[in-house]
């Protein structure tokens, strides 16, 4: 399945915030979307998934969703989005509860995307008895279990401390291999998007227009050897944002 | 002792380097936080007790102004062999349970209606907060005459007095889950009613029972102040009966037996506080 973005524009109130997007997420792409901070890739990522109308524009799908998919666009959250009050079973069961599947058949859903996370152990364990790094593991379980075919993920790296984001990041390309997904990867760290990204396309700073698109032809999995050339890469990218970043930095400052 | 080997250099490097003597560095934590003390509160409970007891066989206080306490536990315990406790606090229950429970889940009921439409937050908001601050006490001729002397009347007060402080505390609640946690059930492509019942409920929880807390005080107080017009049995009748015949250790029992009776719901709610919100720490 394909996702088109058209022409994005979006305004809060007086200030403009997305000025004409436009990209498309290929079947089994990453596409990984850089910025500043405040530059609307959260607000893009709303967009992109119908959680929010934008001012001008329209994202389009393109293409059947795999066999059996409950919820073709599927977000992981930046703060993990999972209920308090739910064990890790009852958190990803949650999703699969609405499109009828209990019982026995939802069991045996839970119980597969919790061994393909490394959860197994943890099924009756609430999130608060979690580590930060844990509880994004069960809110990819629980994007797994409905079988996604783009994954709408904003910064969800971003709360963990850098030890346990290097463990996620290869957990989430040792994912990929096996499973193929889109995605849409936000972030501001560009580590992870040249990690990651089959494409990267730089925002400015608000309001977000795309100031370039970086294609990494390098196969994912063998980034993690080829560190020196993604370092090179990574200042590219970095020469891009820089002065992006030092003014939305300013700008930010200068809100009274 | 390799641990040792790697700390010892630089110790004496550093002290030798300086070449004054070492002082430990003071503490400057500590303080701010309380400690648990389980027998303190009975202590002061049974020591006032006594002083109290003391004082009015001493004759230092005056049996008119105050009766002992071992006399009020005799008036307490008159109350128990004549088998009127039981007829004063059923009574009382009985209003206090109807009253409480409708009270709340009307107030539950108009809470969530409140926090989920904006037509309702506009249409009723603005009268709640303008009934909420009336004492029901002061409605409750009119209750009389609404609802009768009888039973109605006492139950409506309570039911009013603990309906507003319901809805307040369960709109609150409402409008503080997590809106993240709310789109996130959106993503999933949850129902809105999947979205109420298993997002915002459950993250409203904590808020309606600190509500429960202060509506159960609330419905004691209101509890009392109804029994005293036209009730025949009931804590707050008996209270008013010995007030009137100047019956102190009768008074001061029955005060006994509603301190007990709030005592007890406080403990109540708690226990339900700890089962319905053990997610979290
Ligand atoms: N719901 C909203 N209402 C008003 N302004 C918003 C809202 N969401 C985001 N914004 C503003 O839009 C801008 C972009 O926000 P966001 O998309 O979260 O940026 P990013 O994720 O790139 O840091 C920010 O200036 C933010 O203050
Ligand atoms: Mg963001």
């Amino acid at each position: 399945m394909q996702l088109i973005a058209r022409n994005i524009t979006h305004h809060y109130g007086g200030t403009a915030v997305l000025e004409d997007i436009s990209f498309a997420i290929g079947a089994g792409e990453i596409v990984c979307v850089v910025g500043p901070s405040g530059c609307g890739k959260s607000t893009f990522l709303r967009i992109a998934g119908g959680l929010e109308r934008p001012d001008s524009g329209e994202v389009m799908v393109a293409g059947a969703a795999p066999e059996g998919s409950l919820n073709p666009l599927t977000y992981i959250f930046q703060d993990f989005a999972l209920l308090p009050w739910r064990s890790v079973a009852g958190n990803v069961s949650l999703v699969l509860e609405d499109h009828g599947i209990r019982g026995a058949e939802a069991r045996a859903i839970v119980a597969d995307v919790l061994a393909r996370t490394n959860l197994s152990d943890f099924a009756r364990a609430l999130p608060r008895q979690l580590s930060g790094g844990m509880k994004q593991r069960v809110a990819i379980a629980r994007a797994l279990a409905v079988k996604p075919a783009i994954m709408l993920m904003d910064e969800p790296l971003s709360a963990l401390d850098s030890q346990t984001r290097e463990l996620l990041m290869d957990d989430l390309v040792a994912l990929w291999q096996r499973e193929r997904f889109s995605a849409c990867y936000v972030t501001h760290n560009l580590n992870e998007a040249v990690r990651l990204g089959s494409r990267i396309i730089v925002l400015s700073r608000r309001p977000g227009r795309i100031r370039e698109v970086v294609e990494i032809d390098m196969p994912i999995d063998q980034r993690a050897e080829r560190l020196t050339e993604l370092e090179r890469l990574q200042r590219r990218v970095w020469e891009i944002m820089r002065e992006e970043a030092r003014e939305a930095d300013r700008e930010i400052a200068d809100v009274p | 002792m390799s641990h040792e080997a790697t700390t010892r250099p630089g110790e004496t490097a550093a002290a030798a380097g300086s070449g004054e003597e070492l002082r430990p560095v003071p503490f400057r934590g500590g303080g701010f936080k309380h400690r648990p003390l389980g027998p303190v509160a009975p202590i002061v409970f049974l020591a006032i007790l006594a002083l109290w007891e003391l004082g009015a066989r001493s004759g230092f206080i005056s049996p008119i102004a105050l009766p002992a306490p071992s006399e009020a536990l005799a008036a307490l315990g008159d109350l128990i062999a004549t088998g009127m406790l039981w007829k004063h606090l059923g009574a009382s229950l009985y209003r206090l349970i109807v009253g409480w429970t409708l009270g709340s889940l009307l107030g539950i009921a108009f809470g969530l209606l409140i926090g989920l439409f904006s037509l309702a937050r506009a249409g009723l908001l603005p009268l709640v907060s303008a009934l909420f601050p009336i004492p029901k006490i002061a409605l409750l001729p009119l209750f009389i005459i609404w609802f009768g002397i009888g039973e109605g009347s006492k139950v409506a007060t309570i039911l009013f007095g603990t309906f507003f402080p319901t809805v307040i505390a369960t709109y609150g609640g409402v409008d503080n889950v997590d809106r993240n946690l709310i789109r996130m059930g959106q993503s999933f492509g949850l129902s809105w009613l999947s979205i109420v019942r298993k997002i915002i409920v459950p993250g409203a929880m904590p808020a309606i029972l600190s509500g429960f807390r202060i509506s159960a005080s609330i419905a004691i107080v209101l509890l009392v102040a109804a029994e005293m017009i036209g009730a025949e049995f009931g804590i707050g009748a008996y209270i008013l009966m010995a007030g009137a015949l100047f019956a102190l250790d009768q008074l001061i029992a029955g005060v006994a037996i509603l301190s007990v009776l709030g005592l007890i719901i406080a403990w109540l709610i708690g226990k339900a506080e700890k089962r319905l919100l053990a997610w979290r720490s």
